[in-house]
């Protein structure tokens, strides 16, 4: 008869990849298949993707480009070189659409991953260290929360950056609103994984691994980013693309607004602004960018919720 | 209870005051400052007109004392005037902060009298029909742009069938309920329509986690009626968190109200910022910053408030 300590001496078989992970994971893409609307979302934004990072090879096969203006062919009707018609500047709207889309779904990605990034280490910080870093972190995280999004954000994308220090010549280069509303949104995007982040790590740090490793003098960092880290790539991964589909949302207004992405450079958001004044004459400028941001949206939103089922046992 | 009140109060208060400070040194970073604004009217000032206007109006002090001489003026109920309206901020606000709460009110209560019945029915069937097909319109109210449902109301109802007016509080010179509810019709319907998506998916969640507990299968089991289990013993519980999130999603109804009275014109607390902001009317900019800013905090406590007064178990020291 063996003692139990004897039997936990035995040593592990070695493997090249823990057994349990690949099981997880075949187990996870099996249910993330079961769940129809996440397929038909993954789908729809793959092919959205495709589309948009295509953007080049379709109008060298048109012959046509998103800034040409024609003034004498303004807001026409679809032919057989402007697939979608031309804007009110006589631009093709096929081309403008899938530029604005480069450009909406780039800075969702960008910020989603921003700010994903920032909430982690927010809170990875705050539930790991407790105490008053955690009290003061989370603070800060509530009072981000509960300030009212839309008005804040449109003083912050009013600023004058001079005023703040950056050099002229950045203030009026065209990339200026590109990454001015990137980072805005970033600022106030991170609450969400910070708090998820903070909540998971806060109930993981009490867990035997965790005490094992800190038993074996592993410094905080190692604990957090090796240890703790990996158990929660799923809820981030989860919140992320979620989150995705509300920022692209928050982009395509501030845009709209005028605020956000500045023509000429065109996103799905800016290209209504003036589809609203000529509402009256040309309908359709004002129904392809809005229902290509419904599409994208709703598919990270149906692509988000089926990750977050697949991962959640108790579905 | 009398203690975590007050606590909460001055915790809100604290933040408010800290905000304040944060607004008015952002909108001190807003392109021009009222000086400049006075030259470009009059080109004939000299720099030394400037330096002498901006001394004696203060825009030479430290940041920090600006911001000290307009607390202690706000703090005496001198909010300034506002330079687009001619008039003092107080004034401009009061009629539109009306407006604005017109706005919000019906469509939260719109989207209340279709998201909680729609929200028990899915929860209490799921995997039905009736779940999927309700399940399938949140995903779309929440998602959808409101900016651009907005545009497709306009589309619909004022180009094609021409029986609603595009933009606009009221009527020039007509002064009736009637006139005034016709140009609400759009902006509180799209509103509402975006707002229900969400609170469907909130109340779906509730009622599932309530469902599962071990008083309803009692309740089931002593031969309740549906009706009653659903309504009288499930909801209820429900109805605690989805209270809190609401008051939480406060701001969020207010970002819609920003975006709904801009493409609608609509003369409400949004499109006052927004003006503001866009138009360098400091004053008024300051003021209906703050007063958002106020009524989304207040919004959070009494989250806090209704929740414990609705839960009985919850105790506070």
């Amino acid at each position: 008869m063996t003692s139990p300590r004897a039997a936990e001496a035995i040593p592990a078989p070695r493997l090249g990849r823990p057994l349990g992970a690949t099981r997880a994971r075949r187990t996870l893409r099996r249910r993330l298949l079961s769940h129809p609307l996440a397929v038909a979302g993954a789908a729809l934004l793959l092919a959205v993707g495709l589309l948009v990072l295509a953007a080049p090879l379709v109008g060298m096969a048109l012959g046509v480009d998103s800034e040409t203006q024609d003034l004498f062919a303004r807001a026409q009707p679809p032919s057989a070189v402007h697939w979608l018609g031309t804007d009110e500047l006589g631009r093709d709207l096929l081309m403008r659409l899938l530029e604005g889309g480069r450009v909406s779904l780039g800075i969702g990605l960008i910020i989603a991953a921003a700010a994903a990034l920032i909430g982690t280490l927010v809170g990875l910080t705050a539930g790991y260290a407790g105490g008053r870093t955690d009290a003061l972190l989370m603070r800060i995280t509530d009072g981000i929360i509960a300030l009212p999004r839309l008005p804040l954000l449109i003083v912050l994308a009013a600023l004058d950056v001079t005023k703040l220090g950056v050099p002229e010549q950045w203030a009026h280069s065209p990339m200026l609103g590109f990454w001015r509303i990137a980072v805005i949104i970033t600022l106030i995007g991170w609450t969400t994984v910070a708090r998820l982040v903070r909540g998971a790590t806060l109930s993981l740090r009490e867990r035997e691994f965790v005490r094992a490793a800190q038993a074996l003098g592993a410094r905080p960092m190692r604990i957090m980013f090796v240890h703790i880290l990996p158990n929660l790539a799923g809820s981030i991964v989860v919140a992320t693309t979620l989150s995705v589909g509300g920022i692209i949302l928050l982009e395509s207004v501030l845009s709209f607004l005028g605020l956000g992405i500045q023509p000429p450079m065109a996103s799905w958001g800016n290209m209504l602004t003036n589809a609203q004044e000529l509402i009256w004459s040309a309908p359709m400028l004002a129904v392809w960018p809005g229902l290509l941001i419904f599409l994208t949206v709703i598919s990270c939103n149906f692509l988000g919720d089926g990750l977050q089922d697949a991962l959640d046992p108790r579905t | 209870m009398t203690r975590f009140i007050l606590q909460r109060l001055a915790e809100t208060l604290i933040v408010l005051l800290v905000m304040s400070f944060l607004i008015y040194g952002l909108i001190g970073l807003m392109p021009g400052d009222p000086i400049d604004l006075m030259l470009t009217a009059d080109p004939k000032l000299t720099a030394a007109d400037i330096a002498r206007l901006k001394a004696l109006q203060g825009l030479d002090q430290p940041l920090i004392n600006r911001y000290l001489a307009w607390l202690s003026a706000a703090l005496h109920g001198d909010f300034g005037y506002s330079r687009l309206q001619s008039l003092p901020v107080w004034q401009v606000l009061a009629q539109r902060l009306w407006n604005t709460v017109l706005l919000m009110v019906l469509s939260l209560a719109i989207a209340l009298v279709v998201a909680i019945p729609a929200g028990v029915q899915a929860a209490a069937r799921p995997g039905s029909l009736t779940d999927n097909i309700i399940n399938l319109a949140a995903f779309a109210g929440m998602s959808v742009p409101l900016f651009w449902l907005a545009l497709l109301m306009i589309m619909l109802f004022s180009v094609y069938l021409r029986i609603l007016p595009a933009s606009g509080t009221s009527t020039v010179g007509v002064h009736s309920v009637a006139d005034h509810a016709l140009y609400l019709i759009m902006p509180v319907l799209s509103l509402a329509l975006v707002t229900v998506g969400t609170q469907l998916r909130y109340i779906r969640s509730a009622m599932t986690e309530v469902l599962r507990q071990d008083f309803i299968r009692t309740a089931q089991a002593k031969g309740v009626s549906r009706r009653r289990l659903l309504y009288g013993h499930a909801l209820r519980n429900a109805m605690i968190p989805f209270v809190t999130i609401l008051a939480l999603d406060f701001g969020t109804l207010l970002s819609g109200a920003l975006i709904v009275e801009q493409i609608f014109a609509y003369l409400g607390m949004g499109k006052t910022i927004y003006d503001a902001v866009m138009g360098n009317d400091f004053n008024l900019a300051m003021v209906s910053l703050l007063l958002s800013t106020a009524v989304v905090l207040l919004s959070n406590l009494a989250a806090d408030l209704v929740y414990a007064w609705l839960d009985p178990r919850i105790t506070y020291r």
